[in-house]
């Protein structure tokens, strides 16, 4: 290890930052005796950066050289940005000596394509294959499988990786073309196509076998650029339904577009990248994983897009004023669910908590649940309130929209004075 | 009013419990044996610690409740906070009386305020796993400096002995001065005569093993690089990595 390494892991660092996932969760794996490290259910985030973002894996590239050219990359081959290869040995030193110190979780590795994406993968692989099998290292290991690598590189990566993810980064396949002419779908699914079947082989192995090999014991997941391209919310929202129905698929990250390369007449000028409705993509993709919620519920032909000044939940709960008040005392826990205010864990409590005695505001307010947004849709037992259907859900929105977004909009009545020198 | 005085560790008040139950007297106040007794204390018991009466009361209690509400009172316990001592006690009067289990009775402030609390200290558990750094010292040693807001290193150790199984390692807690040392074998817990040295949380440069300076600047220098500038959210990192764990992180010194 020297000063070199540093430098090169400044630039690597640099160029794996847009990966979204840091997810160290989904595999259990505990120490065996005089070995290195051990994967807990959920992972654990050992630092957040500035951005706010956690730090859970040592997120590295192999290289940032690549062969590819696509438009929304920061590490495309037109880019003059400086470039650095890691060796497998520094790759994997960085790692072990990072997880002694308790700094990460484990590795994700990704890279830039060189020479063919076979090549590039047969190295990824040998840093994962050396990592557990010559150093016994029981972490977390995230590996990026890349577009277009061969079946047999896979299977192999899938031994050794808890996870495998190939990026689809535009979800239309012309507008991926658009960006990205070197790449289409079929590259994509292909591998995610190989993952999943890996993913049930060793599953349907392992119930006959009991120490048949585990093949990327936490899945697959996924990444999608949002506002590069003109998709809209619907459209994103429908192939992530559709990405989670297949059986392996764990995560559908969305990653708000920053203009890297602002040269390119092909990408939208952006002042800045769209947190708000990456947030609220988020928020929709929790209500479909968590909440029962289908995505043609959140988003249909009528509002194809998010509503950006309120929560997905809120929105449609304004929209089906019908369907409330729900009374906390005895709708069952999908009904309670549906309410703004009230998330997994008070919906559970109250659910749990029902059986010894009746639920009254107060002690919703104490078990966590928001009343500035729950009370205009619950009923519990006590005198009447005003709910949604009487305040109209129009005043409604207006009323819970976000603060700071409502401030931003000039007063009307408020003259301005503009002073021309 | 009526107090019992106890010696204020666990086994003393699950004995304290037994007291109550035996002697059908139930203290409105606990307080330890030197603090000054409060106003109006007319019946004063003075609880005498003893292990079959504070196994017999955990053991009945586990019976009663479940495993994981168990450990919870132990969270509570391990909190530290100002009469966490007397909800203790309140949760166990109600758990025993109850005819069926109180573990999901939410409505009640026990046992809401217990369910709080547990949450509070297991957050702090996780976030000493989280933000606990280790420097290799030159003779192998890998020294972590702690001071968490409850008292969490008991709660912590099956995560460090299961991940760092192959290595020697010493976690102190400054605040409390006393530390948990792992020596490829067993962990034992450690209270070290002269600690001064190691208050300050950082290991001399003297000390430290060769690379490690390196390894620090490696990674402050790639949790750099990790930023994306056009994203800057400072009041998110603080809310995820509280302010008070900063003076131990490489990254942020």
């Amino acid at each position: 290890m020297n000063e070199h390494v540093l430098d090169k892991l400044k630039v690597l660092a640099e160029s794996a930052k847009y990966d979204i996932s840091c997810a160290s969760s989904g595999t259990t794996r505990k120490n065996r005796p005089g070995t290195i490290g051990s994967t807990e259910g959920w992972g654990i985030c050992h630092s957040f950066t500035e951005d706010g973002r956690c730090v859970s894996l040592l997120k590295i590239m192999l290289t940032n050289a690549c062969i590819y050219d696509c438009a929304y990359c920061i590490n495309r081959r037109s880019n003059d940005i400086p470039r650095a290869t890691l060796t497998v040995q520094e790759l994997i030193d960085l790692t072990i000596e990072f997880y002694r110190r308790n700094y990460i979780e484990g590795l994700f590795l990704s890279s830039g394509v060189i020479n063919n994406p076979d090549y590039t993968m047969e190295r990824m692989v040998r840093v994962v294959k050396e990592l557990r099998t010559n150093y016994h290292y029981n972490g977390y290991i995230h590996m990026k499988s890349i577009p277009g690598a061969s079946r047999e590189l896979v299977n192999e990566a899938g031994l050794y990786a808890d996870r495998l993810s190939v990026n689809i980064e535009i979800p239309k396949e012309q507008n991926l073309k658009m960006l990205a002419p070197e790449k289409d779908h079929q590259s994509i699914y292909k591998p995610m196509f190989y993952i999943q079947q890996g993913v049930l082989a060793s599953a349907d192995e392992r119930k006959r076998f009991r120490y048949a090999p585990r093949f990327a014991p936490a899945g697959q997941s996924t990444q999608m650029i949002i506002g590069a391209t003109d998709e809209s919310d619907k459209d994103i929202l429908q192939l992530s339904t559709s990405l989670y129905q297949r059986p392996s698929m764990k995560r559908v990250y969305y990653s708000g577009f920053i203009p890297v390369n602002s040269y390119d007449t092909r990408l939208p000028a952006l002042k800045q990248a769209p947190l708000v409705r990456e947030n609220r993509l988020y928020q929709a993709d929790w209500l479909m994983r968590f909440y029962g919620f289908r995505a043609n519920e959140i988003v249909d032909d009528s509002y194809p897009n998010l509503d950006l000044e309120i929560d997905p939940k809120l929105a449609w709960a304004l929209r089906h004023s019908e369907a409330f008040p729900i009374d906390v005392n005895k709708a069952d826990y999908g009904l309670i669910l549906r309410v703004p205010g009230i998330g997994v864990k008070s919906a559970g409590l109250i659910i749990s908590s029902r059986k010894h005695r009746r639920i009254t505001a107060s002690t919703l307010t104490k078990m966590g649940v928001v009343m500035k947004k729950a009370r205009f849709f619950i009923t519990c037992g006590e005198l009447p309130t005003f709910t949604v259907n009487e305040v109209t859900p129009e005043y409604l929105r207006l009323a819970l929209m976000s603060k700071k977004s409502s401030r931003k909009e000039p007063d009307s009545k408020q003259l301005s004075f503009v002073f021309t020198e | 009013m009526i107090v019992f005085q106890y010696d204020k560790t666990f086994e003393g008040l699950l004995t304290a419990v037994f007291d109550a139950y035996s002697r059908k007297v139930f203290p409105e106040r606990l307080v330890s044996e030197d603090e000054p007794l409060p106003l109006f204390a007319e019946q004063v018991h003075r609880v005498i610690t003893e292990p079959e009466k504070s196994t017999r009361v955990w053991k009945a209690l586990e019976k009663k409740l479940t495993k994981s509400v168990c450990a919870m009172l132990m969270h509570v316990w391990l909190s530290e906070l100002p009469e966490s001592d007397e909800l203790l006690f309140r949760y166990m009067r109600k758990a025993f009386d109850a005819p069926m289990s109180i573990a999901t009775y939410f409505a009640d402030d026990d046992v809401l305020e217990v369910k709080k609390i547990a949450q509070k200290v297991s957050r702090e558990r996780e976030h000493v796993t989280q933000f606990v750094r280790f420097q290799k010292a030159s003779d192998d040693l890998f020294f972590a400096p702690a001071s968490p807001m409850y008292n969490v290193l008991p709660l912590t150790l099956d995560y460090f002995t299961d991940r760092f199984a192959d290595q020697i390692w010493l976690i102190y807690d400054v605040k409390r001065r006393y530390g948990y040392y792992y020596d490829l074998k067993t962990t034992s817990e450690v209270m070290l005569d002269n600690d001064e040295y190691l208050l300050s949380g950082k290991l001399d440069e003297a000390l430290m093993a060769q690379d490690e300076k390196l390894f620090q600047e490696m990674w402050k220098e790639y949790t750099l690089s990790l930023t994306i500038k056009e994203r800057l959210n400072p009041k998110l990192q603080r809310q995820y990595m509280p302010r008070r764990f900063w003076k131990y992180l490489p990254e942020k010194n």
